[in-house]
């Protein structure tokens, strides 16, 4: 892209929107009665102290990324795939259930894996299939569709946990016991405590998505839906077909992205297993204004801030409660959003426009 | 009928008052055009705030109960507002999209409500308190049902006519659904869009900090995490669409909702008997009820579903039987106004 804009409007509105979040958090923390820089030092110590701490960066990273790709697809089709938690939930569920009753000896754990893998992702095709068909068939909105299924799964997640699956000991609404060892999803080192074959798939499944949205008439005709669903259908784009298939996408990664939760995070099904991260990855995609291209980037960074939120609890001096995580990501979220607003509306200038349909057309 | 179902309705009634209120202020915000989608959010932080507003004059013992409790509802409709008047600035005037932005409100809000909260989690502090109406309480079935409530109970049935009155029988109300339906035209006529549409958004925002403190000073009082009214944003969007985007169908989705989720925390905690006979399944499952009848109520009002099924009626009814059933919103609903 060349610069038609003056590139120190570029960096300005880059920037501000970064520093005023900052600031507004920063903010907050000193009405707490807390220091900003010994949060700073927390999150930063919480993500990258040693190579066990960025393995844990990556675990939150390798689910956040594979539901963000996911969620680009939903957005392209101009679907609020809210549902995406429960379908990363109806993932690790399914996946829980092949781990229980699928028992295979040590030696077959790959192909028991790839079974669980696969399991996964139906899970989540299901969920989505459920959503897809309340606002494709039924006219029920997806947002609320997405809404109630989330809550839906979770019930049915604590009914699973509480009930048939309890440990046989002890039994509670804790979780699950640990899963047989063959179906965990193994450790790369015991210092870098991360599934490697995951992040190999993450990084297929970025470039696939990308290339079928930037160079296939799906991608296309995902993006006509998406502008202008009645002239789609006029243009003879098969629209419900079209919707349907980018809910299916979505719902497998997080399905996929769900069980690597219970798989590898937890090693056995708790309640709101998902945690959260289909939620973030609506904001990491919204960050972007629905570009693909720095999705994984923008997960890892999230990712280093929710790792490194678990130290705000721990760390003496400050003793703050971890959603301190979620309220900066909010905030740089919302500050985006705006600034791209006040550019538009105090800025604006041709280049403004060219940029738009030059990045829309790049597709990236 | 005995005293104890009576009972039990008016407990229904004061627990639904929330629900009622956001769902009442919603309302009013989306007949301006204007949707907030932060109402789960919303309700927590305005929650929080509210609460730990009264709480602290409490500590310092600088106002009387009433006015402790006045400052916390002040504060939360001051949240409410807030929020709200972010959302329409950022549609009206920076051309954002209502429902990206109402939906990072929502995380956001929700995750300040936990933050801000974390101090206050579990602790005792001022409540509202309940006030028989003479006269009217008295009076069989309603008057312990309806009667025997506490002011902001009151208050809720009194905006619910409010509301009705100013939509259908006022100038004023006119312009409004106007500018939610067809804003060009309201303003070819003279009405100031973008103003009212800042008004009614607010408005309908401090309804809903309202709505917020009505859980943290009276329905569950205090604060605690993750928070009592989690979900019930969610409940009161959905609520507004079966509603029909009409007061008293609204208020009426708002106790049905409250009902059901009464019924299903009984027989959890008081077992299931039929006939004397003591029925057993996994009550838990019982928590999915609300979020069924979410879908279901969506599916009539809004699905193809219903077209389908009134094609198999008979003629003379379709019409009033669609009036009934089918819910459509403001036509320009979420959709900006800009002058050329």
């Amino acid at each position: 892209m060349t610069a038609r804009h003056p590139a120190v409007t570029r960096i300005v509105f880059l920037l501000l929107p970064i520093g005023i979040s900052l600031a507004v958090a920063a903010a907050l923390v000193i009405a707490v009665g807390r220091d900003p820089l010994d949060v700073v030092d927390a999150l930063w110590q919480g993500a990258f102290k040693d190579s066990r701490k960025l393995g844990g960066v990556f675990n939150f990273w390798i689910p956040l990324s594979l539901v963000s790709i996911g969620l680009v697809v939903t957005f392209r089709a101009g679907l609020w795939n809210i549902g995406v938690e429960g379908q990363m939930m109806m993932g690790a569920l399914f996946a829980s259930w092949g781990a229980q009753y699928i028992l295979l000896d040590d030696s077959l754990a790959p192909l028991l894996h790839v079974a669980l893998l696969c399991l996964a992702a139906l899970g989540g095709m299901f969920w989505a299939w459920v959503v897809g068909a309340l606002k494709i068939r039924l006219g029920v909105n997806e947002i609320f569709g997405g809404v109630a299924l989330n809550a839906l799964v979770n019930v049915i997640s604590i009914y699973l946990i509480s009930g048939p699956w309890q440990p046989r000991i002890g039994g509670s609404a804790q979780g699950t016991e640990p899963f047989p060892q063959p179906a965990l999803l193994p450790e790369f080192a015991q210092t870098f405590p991360v599934n490697i074959f995951m992040i190999v798939l993450v990084a297929a499944a970025f470039v696939i998505v990308y290339a079928l949205l930037n160079r296939t008439r799906w991608g296309l005709n995902l993006k006509a839906v998406g502008k202008n669903m009645r002239s789609a259908q006029l243009l003879g784009v098969a629209t419900e077909r079209t919707s349907m298939s980018a809910f299916l996408v979505c719902g497998a990664l997080a399905g996929v992205a769900g069980s690597y939760r219970v798989l590898f995070t937890f090693d056995n099904l708790r309640p709101l297993a998902s945690g959260g991260i289909g939620f973030l990855g609506l904001l990491v995609v919204l960050l972007l204004s629905i570009r693909l291209l720095w999705a994984p980037l923008v997960a890892f960074a999230f990712a280093a801030i929710l790792t490194g939120s678990t130290r705000l609890q721990i760390a003496p001096s400050l003793k703050l409660d971890s959603s301190l995580a979620g309220v900066m990501q909010g905030m740089l979220v919302l500050f985006v959003i705006l600034f791209q607003g006040v550019r538009e509306v105090f800025f604006p200038s041709k280049a403004n426009d060219d940029d738009e349909m030059a990045a829309e057309e790049s597709g990236a | 009928m005995n005293e104890e179902f009576l009972n039990t309705l008016g407990s229904i009634v004061g627990t639904a008052t929330p629900l009622v209120i956001a769902s009442l202020g919603e309302t009013v915000t989306e007949r301006a055009g204007v949707v907030n989608l932060s109402l789960d959010g919303s309700l927590a932080l305005a929650a929080v705030l509210g609460f730990a507003a009264a709480w602290t004059a409490q500590e310092a013992g600088v106002l009387d109960v009433p006015g402790q409790i006045a400052l916390g509802i002040a504060v939360a409709m001051l949240v409410g507002a807030l929020i709200a008047l972010l959302i329409g600035f950022s549609s009206i005037k920076l051309r954002r999209d209502q429902v990206a932005v109402g939906f990072v409100l929502t995380l956001l809000a929700a995750d300040l409500a936990r933050f801000l909260g974390a101090n206050f989690t579990r602790i005792p502090g001022p409540q509202i308190t309940r006030y028989a109406i003479p006269v009217l309480s008295d009076l069989p079935v309603i008057g312990p049902v309806l009667f025997r409530q506490n002011l902001l109970v009151y208050f809720s049935y009194l905006l619910m006519f409010v509301i009705w009155f100013w939509l259908f029988r006022t100038g004023g109300g006119l312009t409004l659904r106007a500018i939610g339906e067809r804003p060009e035209a309201a303003y070819a006529r003279g009405a100031r869009v973008q103003g009212l549409r800042y008004w009614y958004t607010a408005l309908g925002g401090a309804l809903v900090g309202l709505a917020g403190a009505a859980y943290s000073l009276n329905v569950k009082p205090g604060w605690s995490s993750p928070p009592a009214m989690q979900g019930d944003g969610w409940i009161a969007l959905a609520i507004v669409i079966f509603g029909g985007w009409h007061p008293f169908r609204v208020v009426l989705g708002a106790y049905l909702f409250a009902g059901l989720r009464a019924v299903s925390s009984n027989i959890q905690t008081n077992g299931l008997f039929i006939f004397g006979q003591e029925i057993s399944f996994p009550f838990v499952l019982l928590n999915t009820l609300p979020w069924l009848l979410m879908i279901v109520t969506l599916l009539i009002v809004s699905g193809g579903l219903t077209e389908r099924l009134l094609q198999y009626m008979p003629r003379a009814v379709q019409r009033r039987l669609r009036a009934f059933l089918r819910s459509d919103p403001p036509k320009a609903l979420g959709t900006r106004f800009e002058l050329e």
